[in-house]
Formats: structure tokens, sequence, C-alpha cells
């Protein structure tokens, strides 16, 4: 293997930073804002794509857990360049109780506004971001777009959140 | 790399020496059909390694998907509290596709274990806890799926198909054993 990258690297939104807001369908003609959510930590797990098998794990992870996450008051949203139709099957298939979003039009903004978004696919990275409930963003992660990153790196970061 | 948050205790079902140079822990879902197959290489490598190997088994059941997972997990606890862990961890893995309450009964009473008993302890949730405890742990130590495997503490994220996964404990097994023998 060559040291040097072939592919860009994306460069997530640091800690520290406002986390730019955003409105996008929640579900066919339902448009959600980040900023309905000020006042509640925000955990953000972008992913590549509805139906692939690794986000499955992540996605099905994820939907085991969430009652970890609202033991702090934690609302996630799952976001991919998906339709709102898609991520509605998809949902539905899966039993999901949390909202996915989609970041369909025009075509990962958000997931760009984030440094989150893979140019040469044209999809999302899998990057998670925990904003505090002023929409700081805490702490962001950027894991390799085939290994599923567990939660314990976003339980940290909510711990670590001023009460 | 995650880590084990909860470190191995006399609360876990183990199997080997506690002193054993490497001990594996494996989060799993008696549901979950790659905890199953992954429970015959697991065989074979205790056979290979004997005592050189320590085993541990946590609950992850991931009921969202699998809905009997949580008693099936809770069955083996009870089994547990009667000294027959093991015995009913490998009957619930090998009856995997017929996992309801019937099979549960059923492998009580192969094991000789009191049937209205285990009934019992999963109408009250007796050891609904215990699972829990095992589930949150997981999830704090980075636990990604079933099966996750951790190698002396640390997640191991590699293949657990048997000529790889011997290969990988071969060489923790030598490391283990340099280190625990230094200036040689």
């Amino acid at each position: 293997m060559s040291n040097t990258p072939t592919a860009e690297v994306s460069t997530l939104l640091a800690p520290g930073t406002k986390a730019p807001n955003f409105t996008l369908p929640m579900a066919p003609n339902e448009p959600f804002s980040l900023s309905d959510l000020r006042g509640k930590p925000v955990i953000l797990a972008f992913y590549p794509a509805d139906w692939s098998p690794t986000c499955g794990d992540q996605i099905a992870l994820y939907n085991q857990i969430l009652p970890e996450f609202q033991k702090f008051g934690a609302e996630l949203l799952g976001i991919s360049v998906d339709g709102a139709w898609c991520h509605k099957a998809y949902s539905e298939n899966r039993k999901l109780k949390f909202k996915l979003l989609a970041d369909f039009e025009p075509k990962g903004a958000v997931s760009r506004q984030y440094g989150a978004y893979r140019n040469a696919d044209g999809m999302s990275e899998r990057a998670l971001f925990v904003l505090d409930k002023d929409g700081t963003i805490a702490w962001s992660y950027l894991s390799p777009i085939r290994v599923n990153p567990g939660a314990d790196g976003i339980l940290e970061a909510l711990e670590k959140l001023p009460k | 790399m995650p880590s084990l948050k909860i470190a191995v205790s006399a609360d876990d079902h183990s199997e080997g020496p506690q002193n054993a140079p490497v001990t594996l822990v494996e989060y799993g879902d008696y549901e979950c059909p790659h905890c199953a197959r992954a429970c015959t290489i697991v065989k074979r490598l205790q056979k290979h390694f004997a005592k050189q190997l320590r085993f541990v088994f946590r609950n992850f059941p991931l009921t969202e998907i699998h809905p009997n997972a949580q008693s099936a997990a809770e069955t083996a606890e009870f089994a547990a509290a009667h000294g027959k862990f093991w015995e009913m961890h490998d009957l619930l893995f090998e009856n995997q596709e017929r996992l309801d309450a019937g099979l549960l009964q059923e492998l009580a009473r192969k094991l000789g274990l009191s049937t209205p008993a285990l009934s019992m302890a999963l109408e009250e949730g007796l050891f609904t806890e215990r699972v829990s405890a095992d589930f949150s742990g997981g999830v704090r130590s980075g636990v990604n799926g079933t099966p996750t495997f951790f190698l002396n503490g640390t997640r191991y994220d590699g293949s657990w198909e048997f000529p790889e996964f011997l290969l990988v404990l071969d060489e923790a097994v030598e490391t283990a054993s340099r280190t625990a023998r230094p200036g040689k």
C-alpha cells in the first residue's frame, strides 16, 4: 500500500465550532430543523447509505441503544443522501425509533457543510458529531467507511458535556 | 482501538485458567446466526490452546431484531445460578433455529433444572438486570455488533474465521509469554 492518499480525506468540523443549522426532510414533505432541538444534546450520525450491510449493523445498534442516549436527554439524527421515501421504507422495515434525514436536494449539501461528504462516491462519510445543548460541536469522529464505529465514543462525549 | 471498560471478574462466566496468557471476551446474542457459528469456532480454539486460553461470554441481546434473544440470555443466566451456564449456552446455540419459550423449558428439563423455577425467573425478570448490565458495559466498551471479541482487553476487529483467529491468538500467546519472561 502506498502512503500517498489517492482519494481526498474529509476534514470534519472540529469541536468548538458552532454546528451549522440545516433544514432537511424527516419524511416526505415534512421538514425538520436542527435548531428545533436547541436545549438538548444532539447526536448526528452521517452514514453512506440505507440498506447497506455495515450501516444496517450500525443503525440497528443505535436503534437498540437509543435508551442509553436518552439517559442524557440526547436526540439522535441519522443523515444520508437517500431520499425521504427511501428513508421511510428503510425506517419502517427496521422499525427505527429515531429520525432519518434526507440530505438529498441539493445532494449532500449538509454533509458537505460538516466536512462529511465523499466526493468520489457521492455519499456521506461515516461520521459522528455530538452537539451540546447550545448547538456547539463537542466531539466529532470520522470512521473508516467500512467500520461500524459503535457507540462508546458518543457515550464518552455525552458524559463529558457540562450538565 | 476501543477497550474493555468492565474488567473480567469472578462474576463472569469463564472457561480456562484465570492466569492464562490470553483472555478472549465475547459479547454475543443467542439468536444471532454469526454468534452460533462463532461458538463452534471458539470451541475449536479452546481445544487447540487448552490452558493458554481463558474464554468469557457476556450477553449482548439485540432485542430490536431478535425477539427471543433476551429470554434466551436470561435462561442462560438462570442455568448459571445452578452451575450449568456453559451447558445451557451450548444448547441455546445448537438449537438456535427454534429459540422460543417451549425450547427454553425443554432445555431446562434436559439439564435437570426446575422448569417452574425457570418460568418464574423469566416472568419476574430475576436476571434482566444482569443481562442489561452486560449490555451497557458492552456498549461503553465499543461493542459494535455481534459477535464482538476483546483480545486481552482490546477490541478485535479482524477475522474470526478459524485459520485467521488461530494465528492471531497464537501471536497473542507468544507476546504474552515473552512479556512474562523478560530478559530472554
